[in-house]
């Protein structure tokens, strides 16, 4: 019997308080506030408690980039995020392409303990486009696989795409596309716009994302398939991925915190710290996906937490790498953004950022609702304090965070994985 | 009061860009004389840090350097860190520690000279000679000065180029001649048009200051100067014209062409010119083409931008000390 747990006086989803008591594992009772028992009381008042956090889109960066993240870094980054469970994309080095691969991944998170790492297998071998990399396997490994990805890299052959979304229908898995067509935007560097002109740096053109949505929500209507999407971008993309849901195509779409915070002109700094895969885009853009995130079109919040060591963003911008950190901010900007702006309440927050990532990686015991019986993954959230960013507090081994003084809302207090703390006062238990 | 660095056109106002070409005039006349040095930078240190090859800037710069007595050191940076040389920041950081009072930056990446000045690895200024796609000021302010000796009069101390009209010609979206021209042409009150083929227009050109055309033929009439830029033949393997024939005949600029012109406009050209492509060995080698002027101004307007940067005054005293 291990030791049980209440959580004293938190709001469930923001709503009334309550007690919540944690035995093996489970929510074992909800009763009035100050009425629960347990070995171990956890004081938690006028705190908001939501599922703990699902991100289908992290880079972990073991095996190969050890020096940029390792699985056990990211796991303690993931958890004093709010995380209970984070996806691995595949590109790592080796590539995430085999069974052998992803157990390696799974095996890992295992042993850190911190939260549920899920692999993500590589769509094509070695995410070089050419060839489908044994996705059966992956799927049958004790790691499996239900997400696979070339994310990084689009999977851009037409022919490929289709034959990758019907394969994994055979295990229910689900095809996570970086829509990126190669061809428009080689050597792209920033948002193609006027602002790309006057820079002088080559641009990404929204229509590179766009078209290829386009052609891959048409392919998953064509054979029948689920698709995801990472990282929208753009309100054309917004529209393209509306128009689909309403001829109900299976298609689902994250959004991450940067694209829905910051935008293109931060460039004009030429610092690399806002260097990122796909751009950051004008204000229209971030517009559009606030409003995609507010009325459904967009299913999830990503983090597309891409840690990079410093040299990589200690340079000239055309040298420096793409991405950004985000495990440790991704909270208190979607607080920031749709609780503070009044545009969403805690439980659509809840589906964004843990129940819906958790059904479309198909991830059984994560993004439960908060009652009786649920496995006890739950993040506790101090909304009343206020957090600067602070690049060298973070706990990922990385400090590329474009964040760096930002004052954000709110404060993760306390997770519980499976039942055990994990982040006990905003540190690792 | 220019500086401390010398990074965009855009960091001129009218009345800086004027007192650059006042300086330049006056600088000019010195350097006329059988003893061209000024004791004005004796003492401090001048880099030329040029990642990418360009002898004729960085002759042109050392030149300039060393008129005004500075000491120069070139620092041909053979691969940047995108080729996995030497990173742009530890080249910086041994700068700085060699004492450099100026750093004159060519790199392929834009922006480059920015992270230069910015990002704290060194105290001196910084100008950019040139940065990828973006920018390469010291040219516009040449040219500005080619310009206003030739509509304004004999040195046009003073003068600014409003309503001057220039047409600029050829790869405007990888020109940073073309960015930092239609920023200080524009600035100093000169009426500009860019003329290319739509492939070659940057994205959101319709935003910047100055008209567009497609269509040499129909702005030339009323050009007082028309500004030809290089067009790589690498180009053609991006797709952006079909052929090079193709572009000479529709944009390029040969005899036919330039009796379109009034007959004081100035052909000018930042060199390195493709005889054959954009202009014709006829225009080239014309009297109106003020090409090789353009290099001699080159080395005048470059020692203004030194002396002005540096804590030089026009007066031309000698000036040890460095500021805080």
């Amino acid at each position: 019997m291990s030791e049980t747990i209440v959580l004293r006086g938190a709001r469930p989803y923001g709503e009334q308080p309550r007690d919540i008591v944690v035995s093996d594992g489970r929510i074992a009772a909800i009763v009035d506030s100050g009425s629960g028992e347990a070995d171990r009381i956890v004081s938690a008042e006028d705190c908001v408690i939501l599922p703990g956090l699902v991100d289908l889109h992290t880079h972990l960066r073991e095996p190969g980039r050890e020096h940029a993240e390792t699985i056990e870094s990211g796991s303690r980054a993931a958890a004093l995020g709010g995380y209970t469970c984070v996806h691995a994309m595949a590109n790592t080095s080796p590539v995430a392409d085999t069974a052998g691969v992803v157990e390696q991944v799974w095996r890992r998170g295992i042993e850190c303990g911190l939260v549920e790492v899920r692999p993500v297998g590589a769509v094509t071998v070695g995410l070089a486009g050419a060839q489908l990399a044994e996705l059966g396997a992956m799927a049958h490994s004790a790691a499996a696989v239900r997400v696979f990805s070339d994310d990084g890299l689009c999977v851009h052959d037409p022919l490929l795409m289709r034959r990758a979304l019907e394969y994994v229908k055979a295990f229910d898995g689900v095809v996570a596309q970086h829509a990126q067509d190669p061809r428009l935007t080689e050597g792209a560097q920033m948002n193609e716009s006027e602002l790309s002109g006057r820079l002088g740096l080559a641009g990404w053109p929204a229509v590179a994302e766009e078209s290829i949505i386009a052609r891959d929500v048409l392919l998953a209507e064509h054979v029948g398939s689920r698709l995801h999407v990472c990282h929208v971008s753009t309100a054309g993309s917004v529209e393209v991925i509306r128009w689909a849901k309403s001829r109900g195509i299976p298609v689902t779409a994250e959004a991450t915190p940067h694209h829905l915070l910051l935008t293109e002109e931060l460039v004009a700094t030429f610092d690399p710290i806002y260097k990122v895969n796909p751009p950051l885009r004008r204000a229209e853009d971030v517009q559009a996906l606030r409003e995609a995130v507010a009325d459904g079109t967009i299913d999830i919040i990503a983090t597309d937490h891409a840690p990079h060591p410093r040299e990589d963003k200690d340079c000239e911008w055309a040298a420096a790498a793409m991405g950004m950190l985000g495990l440790e901010t991704a909270l208190g900007i979607v607080a920031q953004v749709f609780i503070e702006s009044g545009l969403l309440d805690w439980r659509s927050v809840a589906d964004l950022m843990s129940a819906a990532p958790a059904r479309i990686g198909r991830v059984a015991g994560q993004g439960q609702p908060i009652e009786v019986g649920a496995v006890a993954n739950l993040a506790v959230w101090d909304p009343s304090a206020r957090t600067t960013v602070v690049a060298d507090n973070l706990a990922s081994r990385s400090r590329n965070t474009p964040y760096a003084g930002l004052e954000l809302p709110g404060r993760v207090r306390h997770v519980l994985f499976e039942g055990r703390m994990t982040v006990n006062d905003g540190r690792i238990a | 009061m220019i500086g401390p660095h010398l990074l965009s056109a855009a960091d001129l106002t009218r009345e800086d860009a004027v007192g650059v070409l006042d300086t330049t005039a006056e600088l000019a006349s010195v350097t006329d004389r059988s003893v061209k040095k000024l004791p004005t930078l004796r003492g401090r240190t001048v880099v030329n840090l040029f990642f990418e090859d360009s002898t004729r800037t960085r002759i042109s710069f050392e030149l300039a350097a060393k008129r005004l007595s500075a000491d120069v050191i070139n620092f041909a940076a053979k691969g940047s860190s995108v080729s996995k040389g030497e990173s742009l920041k530890d080249t910086a950081l041994t700068l700085e520690a060699m004492g450099a009072d100026a750093v004159i930056i060519r790199h392929g990446a834009s922006g480059a000279p920015y992270r230069l000045a910015t990002a704290g690895w060194i105290n001196g200024s910084v100008i950019n000679a040139g940065d990828g796609t973006h920018e390469h000021p010291t040219q516009a302010l040449l040219d500005a000065y080619t310009l206003r000796r030739h509509v304004r009069d004999a040195d046009g101390i003073g003068a600014d180029l409003e309503g001057v009209r220039v047409v600029i010609v050829g790869d405007i979206l990888h020109s940073r001649v073309a960015r930092s021209n239609v920023l200080l042409l524009r600035t100093l009150g000169a009426h500009v048009t860019v003329v290319a083929p739509p492939t070659l227009m940057p994205f959101g050109v319709e935003t910047w200051p100055c008209e567009i055309n497609y269509d040499i033929d129909d702005v030339l009439p009323k050009a007082d100067a028309v500004m030809m830029l290089r067009v790589q033949a690498e180009r053609m393997a991006g797709s952006y014209f079909p052929t090079e024939l193709e572009y000479s005949r529709m944009y390029g600029l040969d005899s036919r062409r330039m009796d379109l012109m009034p007959s004081d406009a100035i052909v000018m050209h930042p060199g390195p010119m493709n005889r054959g492509v954009e202009i014709s060995a006829e225009v080239a080698d014309s009297p109106r083409a003020v090409v090789v002027e353009q290099v001699t101004n080159g080395v005048h307007v470059r020692m203004a931008v030194m002396y002005l940067l540096l804590g030089g005054a026009p007066s031309g005293t000698d000036s040890e000390g460095r500021e805080g």
